[in-house]
């Protein structure tokens, strides 16, 4: 395949980035859209030129480094994967991909695509753990949990924290994010003794940070690469409700 | 209560509360107005003067002044805080799967905002404060005979079509609005929400087409 990238190129936070083309030849469909990357910057290191930067980590889909905006969508074209899960046979020959970075104002540009997103750690620092010493592994039957609930908590805590969401949002809100840490320990019993507290101080954070205001668009649910679904969202605004006037 | 009203989604709820405000309101306003097709003016007329004096009404109306206002002030908030919260914007326009109507929030929101102010001056103030409005007398009483108004005013080509067209406004921002209100409240259930969306479809296409019958059929037939 032979395709044209418009890739934006910055070279620090406060430098003022750009659009560059590039062309690469002969990339196998089969290859995944990093190492398509990969390929880019072989030839760019070749030619005594700066090569892309951008962030990855795992290259099998769990770790949340990987993110793109790949032509108008967070992690590209395909559902349910992130852009390292990503190949080139979603593409056409020819093609020209259009590559950005995540833009939010909780996430800085570091350098060309990669994007600070510190801001999803403040959240969690704020409130988003259970700060008992819960021991080893417990017994397995001592603490029965509904296997309804412990698959709604095990759904929500599919979230790798790529911001594929904020991405994604017209608002840059977090609440997919925010509400599926808030769901993933406010449906066990360990999480619950803190659920109160923890929904609010980890909503002032959010508020904090500057991201914006949910307007239930969905965009975020449908490009989540963990499919993690607006029902959170509605779970994390009850118990809000709930901390902050019952 | 403390500072549930200065967090992101405390916002959101007052803009969902005062929406779903507005969304009741709009049945009363279709129920009366379509009393304008029967053959005679007297229910029509008898039924806005109730509006416009019984006490208990004159009560909502205030509470329906501050519903329409907390909506767009908190409206407006929510929107600027969403401008601000992605200064720089992406080159290629976002393709994400999302609801369409829900892009166009903002837009139909100010479509509808003006359509108010001239809705408001058509009928409302002229009613309450310019005067001029035709007296009939039923039973010995004088009413505002308003039937003859609005028949008079929907006569005009281009009044018709101002309000064609911004009550296709109104219906795109209440079909988002009407299930993302719910979604918003925290009421989202595998089972009622879908039911919750077909209302909300419905509610929106009988509220559009019911209020656009006026203008229209008034144009052709009145």
């Amino acid at each position: 395949m032979d395709l044209t990238l418009k890739i934006w190129r910055q070279e620090n936070r406060q430098a003022k980035g750009r659009f560059e083309t590039y062309l690469v030849t002969n990339i196998s469909p089969d290859s995944s859209f990093l190492e398509m990357l990969d390929i880019l910057n072989q030839q760019l290191v070749d030619k005594f030129e700066m090569p892309v930067c951008f962030d990855h980590d795992c290259r099998e889909g769990i770790c949340g480094m990987c993110g793109l905006y790949i032509n108008g969508r967070p992690h590209g074209p395909d559902t349910g994967v992130t852009t390292c899960q990503l190949h080139m046979r979603k593409f056409k020959d020819g093609d020209t991909i259009t590559v950005e970075p995540w833009r939010a104002k909780p996430f800085p540009i570091i350098r060309d695509l990669v994007v600070d997103r510190s801001a999803f750690d403040k959240i969690i620092e704020a409130g988003g753990y259970v700060s008992v010493n819960t021991g080893g592994v417990p017994d397995a039957n001592a603490l029965p949990i509904s296997k309804k609930d412990a698959d709604i908590a095990m759904d929500a805590a599919a979230c790798i924290g790529c911001g594929a969401c904020v991405a994604s949002c017209k608002n840059a809100s977090a609440m997919l994010f925010v509400s599926a840490k808030v769901s993933q320990l406010s449906m066990l019993p360990q999480g619950k003794i803190e659920a109160k507290e923890r929904v609010k101080k980890m909503v002032a954070k959010m508020d904090e940070l500057g991201f914006g205001n949910c307007t239930n668009t969905g965009a975020c649910e449908a490009e989540c690469p963990k499919e993690i679904s607006l029902s959170h969202i509605a779970r994390m605004n009850r118990e809000l409700y709930a901390a902050k006037i019952l | 209560m403390n500072t549930i009203f200065n967090s992101s989604v405390g916002r959101k709820l007052i803009m969902s509360l005062a929406g779903l405000f507005l969304i009741s309101f709009l049945l009363v306003h279709l129920g009366i107005n379509l009393l304008v097709f029967l053959e005679s003016k007297e229910p029509f007329n008898k039924a806005a003067h109730f509006m416009g004096t019984n006490p208990v009404i004159k009560i909502m109306e205030l509470t329906l002044f501050g519903g329409f206002l907390l909506h767009i002030i908190y409206g407006m908030i929510v929107s600027l805080q969403n401008k601000l919260a992605r200064p720089i914007g992406y080159a290629k326009s976002n393709n994400s799967q999302q609801s369409f109507f829900s892009k166009y929030m903002f837009h139909t929101a100010v479509v509808i905002g003006i359509f108010l102010v001239l809705h408001l001056i058509d009928f409302y103030v002229k009613a309450k404060f310019i005067g001029g409005v035709p007296e009939v007398v039923y039973n010995g009483e004088n009413y505002h005979d308003l039937a003859t108004l609005v028949i008079a005013r929907f006569k005009i080509g281009w009044v018709v079509w101002v309000y064609v067209a911004a009550l296709l406004g109104l219906g795109f921002h209440l079909h988002h609005g009407f299930q993302s209100a719910f979604q918003t409240l925290g009421l989202n259930h595998p089972v009622y929400t879908p039911i919750i969306k077909g209302l909300g479809i419905l509610y929106t296409i009988l509220v559009t087409l019911g209020f656009m019958s006026i203008p229209v059929l008034v144009y052709f037939i009145k």
